[in-house]
């Protein structure tokens, strides 16, 4: 009995990345049954009114387990839970928490509400008991300006988008660190499924210019220095623009744009080829679309 | 009595070759026995041979269209090519009858659950040579209404083909994609409604291979083909699906239009 009890237990470590800030490092995987879904990075703030977390992680085991872990790095309860983009690797967690804690911006909300239950299949088929109670909940605060702030601690909240259709970013002022969600990965190859490449790059040029000293990626080591994490990430998507916009020119099939060389200056990349190949399903049908002319209609 | 035996091991050595049982499935499928009955006939020659290559991404990202290459360019005297997974509703998705093209196609198919994805062909003897592996999907490939459906602008589309020929040394390539809702019948009452047939031809009249498709075979379905033309000549395609709606054009190496897009939406 204890054996089973303990399989279901993410054990959150946490790591220190500036003064009153915490991260929770994710797998740097897919999301299977062996990590629980754990593999999105959790953030962990200080404040006198009590811990912010920025995003929730993927069950309500993993966010109640982080609830504890907050008090205990706090000694104070959670204040307030932002939740970054809809993906359930980030969002699911949120079941812990009740509606007024959890802020999201008002394009978030909509798309949560639309698209965030869905999710819920597709998790519950992957990891079974590690979702057992988990209930996504819709944000009840509303975030209605660029900058809010708790218990002392200002955090200017950047609604930007790209990598899904609404992505929030926080900076934190008092340590300069910029929590970015996933507009940013970090050795850890970037996930398309929502994504609009212009629209990323666009956000990612903002992002460099905050002034920040420091990134915590949505998934991925924290970058300690500005930007390279944010550089990686658009060399990333920009490689995958052209290499399928070229696989598609040469006539190749998905499954031969998806086992095409990947340079070796992603080596290090987790996940790699995984991403490669859910990108050619986002973005196939959409490149053929428009690389191939039209040669017939109905008689 | 040596003359019995001799007659008895002629007789199991008979039954062997003609195959009356399929053989051990290197997958474990349960479905391996019924379906390959289905797709086989009774009393086929079945071995399974790596040299038929059978290719598809790591992950399922969508089941409603998962990739799928079969490959056997290593293999002489290929008559035909057929795609299956065993636990798909419609288990055969796609059956290429080839004349002048390289054994060689790739679609893709709706997926309904974790299955085998299998690809055969059928030789000139017509034994047929299997391979194939499992593939881990969420389940509804087949049983959720197709995109266009839900859009509702099926009908505005239906039927526009896009496509283009790729001329390269010895190895032509046509990429050939419709609009279509392929739709199963399993989903509201909307019945089975697919495009069933479509054949391939070279601009100097010959036959390059007829592919039938199933309703398995992803919404829009996009096929590639490997056709064996001449240089400087075109590859039409004629079909038709099962409301007897007939569809056909002329692929060319067209140029490449000068501003084609990138991968953003």
């Amino acid at each position: 009995m204890p054996v089973v009890a303990a399989a279901f237990q993410y054990g959150l470590k946490p790591e220190v990345v500036a003064d009153g800030i915490w991260v929770v490092r994710g797998a740097d995987d897919a999301i299977l049954m062996g990590n629980g879904g754990a593999i999105a990075n959790v953030t962990i703030l200080d404040t006198a009114d009590g811990a912010v977390l920025v995003d929730a992680g993927p069950s309500l085991r993993y966010g109640t387990e982080l609830t504890a872990l907050a008090k205990k790095l706090t000694g104070k309860p959670v204040a307030r839970v932002y939740l970054t983009h809809l993906h359930p690797d980030h969002t699911y967690g949120d079941a812990a928490f009740q509606p007024p804690q959890i802020a999201g911006t008002p394009a978030l909300i909509a798309e949560l509400k639309s698209e965030g239950p869905g999710f819920s299949d597709g998790m519950y088929r992957l990891l079974g008991d590690w979702m057992r109670g988990t209930e996504l909940h819709i944000p009840g605060h509303v975030i209605a300006t660029p900058s809010e702030t708790i218990g002392g601690r200002t955090l200017r909240l950047l609604a930007l988008a790209g990598h899904s259709g609404a992505d929030l970013a926080i900076y934190d002022e008092a340590t300069r660190t910029l929590i970015a969600g996933d507009l940013v990965f970090h050795d850890r190859a970037p996930s398309t499924p929502h994504a609009d490449l212009p629209h990323w790059r666009t956000s990612l040029d903002t992002l460099k210019g905050l002034g920040q000293l420091r990134v915590i990626p949505g998934h991925g080591p924290i970058d300690s220095t500005p930007h390279a994490a944010i550089d990686q990430t658009r060399d990333w998507i920009d490689w995958i623009d052209m290499a399928l916009t070229d696989a598609i020119q040469a006539g190749l099939d998905p499954v031969e744009a998806g086992e095409i060389a990947i340079p070796p200056r992603f080596t290090a990349m987790k996940a790699a080829r995984y991403e490669l190949q859910r990108s050619v399903s986002h973005f196939y049908p959409g490149l053929e679309e428009r690389s191939l002319p039209l040669v017939g209609k109905r008689a | 009595m040596k003359t019995l035996s001799i007659l008895l091991a002629g007789l199991s050595a008979f039954s062997a070759t003609a195959g009356a049982a399929l053989p051990k499935d290197q997958l474990g499928s349960p479905m391996f026995g019924y379906v390959g009955k289905q797709v086989f006939g009774e009393n086929a020659v079945v071995r399974f041979d790596p040299r038929v290559k059978v290719d598809f991404p790591k992950i399922a990202e969508n089941q409603r269209s998962f990739p799928v290459q079969v490959d056997a360019r290593g293999i002489p005297d290929v008559m035909r090519i057929v795609i299956f997974a065993d636990m798909n509703p419609i288990q055969q998705s796609i059956d290429f009858t080839l004349a002048n093209a390289e054994p060689f196609i790739a679609t893709r198919i709706k997926l309904d659950q974790r299955t085998p994805v299998r690809g055969a062909v059928q030789l000139k003897d017509g034994s047929w040579l299997v391979s194939g592996g499992w593939i881990d999907a969420a389940g509804g490939g087949c049983s959720a209404p197709p995109v266009s459906r839900v859009k509702g602008d099926w009908a505005q589309h239906l039927g526009e083909s896009r496509g283009r020929l790729w001329e390269s040394a010895g190895a032509a390539r046509i990429m050939l994609s419709f609009r279509h809702p392929m739709d199963t019948g399993f989903v509201d009452n909307i019945p089975a409604y697919y495009l069933e047939q479509i054949k391939v031809t070279s601009s100097g009249g010959s036959a390059i291979g007829t592919v039938h498709m199933q309703a398995s075979v992803a919404e829009d379905p996009v096929l590639t083909l490997m056709p064996k033309i001449k240089p400087g000549e075109s590859v039409s395609f004629d079909g038709r699906d099962t409301n007897g709606i007939e569809y056909a054009g002329t692929l060319t190496a067209a140029t490449v239009n000068a501003a084609v897009q990138g991968a953003g939406r």
